[in-house]
């Protein structure tokens, strides 16, 4: 009775057949569909039609009038301006000061945690309380930075941080680049973690000196982890909102693409226009996801996907 | 001066040493300094707010106390637990059922519903805005701590589902074998079997869910009103003084210190945790 055979034969049959896959799957599969599917297609059907906060139902449909009028906004091309900036400057330095702080992590050393715990910080502010404190130490007048940068004589007289156009999104990336970090630190992290040790070993041995192994070993094989982390954050940056939202004190000459579409959407009602917005930053984004996807597909594999 | 070889490669220890350490010190100093002087401007009165001194010569809880006594700060606090809990409790557990199917077996549109799952998480969460805010209309919950969680999900599903996924994949197959071979259903299996022993995974993502939850700014600010569901970004985000040029700096650096306080120490605790979790979900694979 209790042959081999019969062990498998049962075995299959429980696995294969009889397991309710789609009832557990339901829960699930129900929230994705109406919290992010169905409002999707919504905004993108919201773009083509007139539609106003107070008229949602009945809007009517005019075509691609939306974006001939987003794509002669000046605003609108500013703020993919913006975007395009904050995206390009502070994902490589985020990249660059990240990868210091994983091979800084990478090392046994004491206080090794405690440095760990202290990198996260960074991370686990909240964005609205990291703009918040940022915007008090970058304030002109009373502003710690200010008042130490005048102490080293560094500069002659307080700079506006905020209130100039040109500098508050060097502020926006300054934050953006201290928060987001850590992320990406630890993204590099997990990189580094997976390279096999005897590499470095075998290395040290051979007396190879640092330089030499960071530019021959570490980021040969560390590629592949750095261009999905840079996709993966530089995804982020396309949408951020929070930040600017703050630092930018509703400064339309600042705003990013999230910004301006909400602004069109909410504060000024204009569902139409502010969903082809919204819209056209989505394949923005979707462009950057394909190229994500690409670069992921390596390691998708491991997880069983194929 | 000639030195011996030993003592010539101590001395170039050292100095590798000491100019490791200075680094990390800078980098601390850097993460740490934003925090460190929001609790001091928080500690100052507003006599010497304006003074740049590096440590406040007159301390004060004044402006802890005007804040803890504020009705909307203390309301929106309350929210923000209210709205991060239950999404972080709803996210956990639709997320450990969906996770046993994708990790454990294998059957058709696994692959589409993990990818579809990974492409949610690049999401810009502004195109889902206009027809959220119909969802949230028609079903009436406009205002209503209900609306945030109902949003909140498009943050917090897709990418708990994916870490669990992670997680579920370690369990060795032959635990679930004994158990299928001992007459378990699935459901006595994920909650009598693997739910125990993914006990830090589900404190894992439930603590990232809840983090994501307390931080959102974007949906919490469109889709509440008044204080009866505004949360604590947003309250703080609105908190101004007489005019634009007058903020109220003091009482703002107490009211984010209080509310960055728990998640730091939630931080300092379960490090490990958090670290494992945020890059099983995305990277590492």
């Amino acid at each position: 009775m209790f042959s081999i055979d019969n062990l498998r034969i049962r075995k299959q049959k429980v696995s294969a057949a009889s397991f309710p896959h789609w009832e557990f799957l339901a829960p699930c599969l129900f929230i994705l569909a109406v919290c992010a599917g169905w409002p999707l297609l919504r905004t993108i059907f919201f773009s083509f039609t007139d539609a106003t906060l107070s008229n949602l139902s009945d809007a009517s449909f005019i075509g691609l009038d939306n974006f001939v009028d987003l794509a002669r906004d000046q605003e609108w091309w500013q703020a993919v301006f913006n975007t395009f900036v904050i995206a390009l400057v502070s994902v490589p330095l985020e990249t660059f000061l990240g990868l210091i702080i994983a091979l800084i992590l990478h090392k046994n050393f004491r206080g090794r945690s405690w440095m760990r715990a202290i990198v996260l910080i960074p991370w686990t502010i909240p964005t609205i309380v990291s703009a918040r404190m940022w915007a008090w130490m970058l304030n002109d007048a009373y502003g710690i930075i200010n008042d130490l940068l005048l102490r080293m004589s560094i500069i002659d007289e307080p700079i506006p941080w905020i209130a100039s156009n040109s500098l508050s999104i060097v502020s926006i990336i300054l934050v953006d680049v201290w928060k987001t970090t850590p992320y990406m630190a630890l993204l590099l992290l997990a990189g580094l973690q997976a390279v096999p040790q005897d590499c470095f070993e075998a290395a040290d041995v051979d007396g190879i000196p640092m330089r030499r192994q960071l530019t021959t070993i570490v980021l040969p094989l560390l590629k592949p982890t750095i261009i999905v982390a840079m996709i993966f954050r530089a995804l982020d940056a396309f949408r951020i909102f929070d930040l600017v939202y703050i630092l930018s004190s509703g400064n339309s000459a600042n705003a990013t693409m999230s910004v301006f579409a909400r602004r069109h959407l909410v504060d000024y009602a204009d569902v139409g226009f502010g969903s082809a917005a919204a819209t056209t930053l989505l394949f923005f984004v979707a462009f950057l996801g394909v190229l994500y996807a690409i670069f992921y597909h390596a390691k998708i594999k491991k997880i069983g996907l194929d | 001066m000639l030195m011996n070889p030993e003592k010539k490669w101590k001395v170039r220890k050292l100095i590798r040493n000491s100019i490791f350490y200075s680094v990390c010190c800078v980098i601390a100093a850097c993460c740490l300094f934003p925090f460190y002087w929001a609790i001091v401007s928080s500690l100052k009165d507003s006599a010497h707010l304006f003074s740049t001194e590096l440590w406040p010569s007159v301390i004060t809880l004044e402006n802890y106390k005007t804040v803890i006594s504020d009705t909307t700060f203390a309301s929106s606090f309350l929210n923000s637990v209210v709205v991060a809990s239950l999404t972080a409790i709803v996210t956990v557990g639709v997320c450990l059922m969906a996770a046993y199917p994708l990790a454990r077996r294998r059957f058709p549109g696994r692959k589409r519903i993990l990818m579809t799952a990974l492409s949610v998480t690049t999401l810009p969460h502004v195109a889902v805005l206009s027809g959220m805010f119909e969802l949230i209309r028609v079903l009436d919950i406009y205002n209503e701590k209900s609306a945030l969680i109902l949003a909140y999900m498009i943050i917090t599903v897709p990418f708990t589902l994916w870490t669990m996924t992670n997680f579920m994949n370690s369990i060795p197959k032959e635990i679930e074998e004994a158990a299928i071979m001992d007459g378990a259903t699935p459901y006595v299996i994920l909650t009598q079997v693997f739910f125990p022993i993914l006990g830090p995974a589900v404190v894992t993502t439930g603590l990232l869910a809840f983090i994501s939850a307390w931080n959102e700014f974007l949906f919490a600010l469109t889709f509440t009103l008044t204080n009866q569901a505004r949360t604590v970004p947003v309250s703080l985000a609105l908190f101004s003084g007489a005019s634009q040029h007058e903020l109220p700096y003091g009482l703002i650096m107490a009211a984010s210190v209080l509310v960055t306080l728990p998640l730091i120490i939630l931080v300092v605790i379960f490090q490990k945790r958090i670290i494992s979790g945020l890059t099983a979900g995305s990277v590492k694979g």
